[in-house]
């Protein structure tokens, strides 16, 4: 079984991201980027199933300009066997990632999809369901715990109040949680390994996937100042305020 | 607290050989591997560097002399536009409390013009140098610190060791950890930039310092603005000093506007052999910006970006030999900033491509961990040697005479220098940084005056611009030798100028555990916040902290500044 990991080259998390002034966006210019958090986790499990004995081979693919090889590099480094990218200068919206991996899919034929649950940049969250509703494949999300069993997997979703076990035939298309792994490092011989590691490239248009933009940002702003705090004299100004002001008594 | 001793890990590590390891992925390094690829395509480089990619750790102004660039790739001209600003507008001011004089540009020494320099953010000029190199086929790997330098039987450097990752902060494995690599080098170039700390231990090492004066430093603090468009000059350049320092402390300011954005860098550079230990460099920088002659500019302002770091500025004295058995100091691991001109990117080039001439000699030669013995008088009778020795004087002047006969004298004695003599001969440094130091009874605490949160700020809202991040379950990376010794002098005779050296709200000096036995202040040390900027590995009144690498990765990511 081949498992296929989508990765995406997002903002770097550790990075306190600024807004373009005329609100069309985050300021991008000369701002770490590397993979995205919950993708990393998902080549964690992917690798972790690979040497269980559970998957034969591990594939990452990413979607985007030639920048995107350096996040499969960084894939190849954690572990994966080989990369896919699939080249385009477009910002690919959800839907149109979707169809692109559903094209791969029926390419590379694997068992098992798995990535992240959201990328951290737009955290749209759309992107697994669609590909599994256009593939026709199940869908295991949020997921804590994996399972993989006689032609079938077990996910431990992560959902409101609890944890819900579902169990999915095979393939399918699982997006992982936080809680699933701890990714490992990427080791310096590992990452000098990955240099050799095979890294194929095909173009987007070779898909024949519409990769039009269907939506439209009308403004992007950063999250209100806190205001300062105040100091209150005794307990009765402070009950005051929280009756009058805060309004939570 | 200091941290437990660091368990030897028993695991063997993976190793590979390579012709030539550099240590630091900056102007200097960079320089050094491009220099070697281009006489020797078949050489092995390997570049290792700490912060998470190239330029992540790399703080400057900066206004660059392009001389280094024009010897290394001439042909970086003509990527001039997306490497940095052309300097159009040359202004130097002296700021009294309330006012300020410019002086004109004429009495300036002609070593002082920023003409054809150029300025840029030097994070963005080393990834530019990166992809040069990476094109002759140079190896960067960021994201790994070389901790430890190895020997062989005769106690020469053969090369590298880069740390393990997944350690928790009692020491012991975490089960992500991850062996560190041995990188087994012909020769090893250190780059590490102010204070290095492999640079440190070859220094002590080899005794390179012998016949040096003892290393001076300055702390710089740096802030990026997006200035309204109307207060913004592409290409002006202005350097202040006086206010808000008293006549006795070195330091001064530079504002900076780049081309693009309307972004303007500002920052502050406090020579770190101050007195007073209630003195804070950062705090002293925020109000400088509130001087009637600087407030405008910022106001409309939004300010992005902040960083901090030590910077060499003992010249010509104080540069420590640069060969030692096995490799090179290189840049400012070796001290090599003009101090007056504020500038070092040039001598740091010279420096790297230099030793890589020396190497490829060496290597050409069949020789391997040996010394190159003809390194530093070539460097300095070349261009690093005659541009460090022409303002030898200047700071120890600053230093002997105050801001005004300092600068004055300073002034003389460079103009003298461009007619080839010097009335000074050569004047000495007098004492190592955290010598300089008094007891705080005999010094007057200083009351800065509160941030206001839009023209200045305190350094906790700072650092997270500064997008600092570390592992936190990791050892503590600032090693306090003596935890006493920290409470009875740092504490108790000096008052913890930690606290105050600190741009980073790294160190905290806390009352004694409420109900606890020990009646003693805590010294807190919050080493996620470090930028990495080694102060208080050079301004600790007893040396008794020590800075080393933390894991890989981790630190400021400076993106543009």
């Amino acid at each position: 079984m081949n498992i296929l990991v989508p990765v995406k080259r997002v903002v770097d998390y550790t990075v306190k991201v600024s807004v373009k002034p005329d609100g069309s966006g985050v300021d991008l210019a000369h701002v770490k980027m590397s993979m995205n958090p919950f993708d990393e986790i998902a080549v964690e499990e992917a690798l972790r199933l690979r040497e269980a004995g559970k998957a034969e081979a591990v594939t990452v693919v990413s979607i985007g300009p030639p920048a995107v090889q350096e996040t499969l590099r960084s894939g190849l480094a954690l572990g994966a066997d080989r990369a896919v990218h699939i080249a385009t200068d477009a910002a690919a919206e959800p839907l149109a990632v979707a169809k692109l991996l559903k094209a791969l899919v029926e390419r590379e034929s694997p068992l098992l999809v798995l990535m992240g649950k959201q990328a951290i940049d737009d955290d749209s969250n759309q992107t697994g369901q669609m590909l599994a509703a256009l593939l026709g494949w199940g869908q295991g999300t949020f997921a804590s715990k994996l399972a993989i069993g006689d032609g079938t997997i077990e996910v431990t979703r992560e959902v409101d109040g609890g944890l819900q076990t579902v169990e999915l035939k095979l393939p399918a298309v699982a997006t992982t949680d936080l809680r699933l792994n701890e990714p490992r490092y990427a080791s310096l011989p590992n990452i000098m390994k990955a240099k050799r590691k095979p890294l194929e490239e095909i173009a987007a248009a070779d898909f024949g996937v519409d990769l039009t933009p269907r939506l439209k940002v009308v403004t992007t702003e950063p999250p209100p100042a806190r205001a300062g705090g105040g100091k209150v004299a005794d307990v009765a100004e402070l009950v005051a305020k929280l009756k009058d002001e805060a309004r939570v008594l | 607290m200091s941290d437990a001793p660091r368990r030897p890990s028993p695991e063997p590590r993976e190793a590979m050989e390579v012709d030539v390891v550099i240590v630091g992925a900056g102007p200097a390094g960079l320089a050094a591997a491009i220099r070697l690829k281009q006489l020797e395509p078949d050489t092995n480089v390997v570049v290792l560097e700490k912060g998470s990619e190239v330029g992540a750790h790399i703080l400057s102004g900066a206004v660059i002399d392009p001389a280094g660039l024009d010897a290394l790739l001439p042909d970086w001209r003509d990527e001039e536009a997306s490497l940095g600003t052309p300097v159009t507008d040359d202004r130097f001011l002296y700021l009294g409390p309330a006012g300020a004089l410019r002086l004109p540009n004429l009495v300036m020494p002609p070593l002082m013009s920023n003409h054809g320099n150029l300025i840029v953010s030097l994070g963005q000029v080393c990834r530019w140098l990166a992809g040069r190199a990476e094109a002759l086929g140079v190896e960067i790997y960021p994201g790994f610190p070389a901790t430890e330098l190895l020997h062989d039987d005769q106690g020469r450097v053969t090369g590298v060791a880069t740390g393990d990752m997944g350690v928790a902060r009692d020491g012991a494995p975490k089960a992500t950890f991850t062996r560190g690599m041995e990188l087994r080098a012909r020769y090893t170039l250190l780059g590490e930039g102010a204070r290095g700390s492999l640079a440190g231990q070859a220094i002590a090492l080899f005794n390179l310092d012998a016949e040096a004066d003892p290393p001076k430093f300055g702390l710089g603090l740096k802030e990026m603005w997006q200035v309204a468009p109307e207060h913004h000059r592409p290409g002006r350049v202005q350097h202040t000093f006086g206010w808000p320092l008293g006549a006795g402390t070195g330091g001064g300011s530079f504002i900076y506007h780049l081309a693009d954005d309307n972004r303007v860098a500002v920052g502050f550079v406090v020579h770190l052999d101050y007195a007073n230990p209630y003195l804070s460099p950062f705090e002293e920088f925020q109000r400088f910006k509130t001087h009637p002659a600087i407030r405008p500019l910022f106001e409309g302002g939004r300010r992005i970006a902040y960083g901090a770091r030590a910077l060499t500025e003992g010249g010509w004295q104080s540069v420590p030999k640069l060969a030692f058995p096995g490799g090179a100091l290189i840049g400012c691991a070796a001290g090599l900033l003009n101090v007056p001109r504020l500038k070092g990117t040039h001598n740091a080039m010279f420096s790297g491509m230099l030793a890589a001439e020396h190497v490829r000699d060496a290597l050409a030669a069949g020789r391997a961990h040996d010394e190159l013995a003809d390194l530093d008088p070539a460097l300095r009778a070349g261009p690093v040697g005659r541009d460090l020795r022409r303002v030898r004087n200047v700071k120890p002047l600053w230093s002997r005479y105050g801001l005004f006969g300092g600068i004055t004298l300073g002034g003389l004695d460079m103009w003298a220098n461009t007619l080839g003599f010097s009335p000074f001969g050569t004047l000495r440094h007098r004492c190592a940084d955290h010598a300089a130091l008094k007891p705080a009874a005999a010094c007057t605490p200083i009351a800065y005056p509160k941030p206001d949160g839009a023209l200045t700020f305190d350094r906790l809202s700072s650092v997270q611009l500064a997008n600092v991040h570390h592992e936190e379950d990791q050892p503590v990376h600032l090693h306090v030798a003596d935890d006493d010794l920290q409470r009875t002098s740092e504490h108790g005779v000096f008052a913890g100028p930690s606290v105050r050296y600190c741009p980073a709200a790294v160190y905290e000096w806390l009352p004694p555990d409420a109900g606890g036995s020990d009646p003693a202040p805590r010294f807190a040390i919050n080493a996620a916040n470090c930028v990495h900027c080694k102060t208080c590995d050079i301004k600790d009144p007893n040396r008794n902290i020590t800075w080393v690498p933390p894991e890989g990765g981790g630190g400021p990511n400076y993106g543009a500044m």
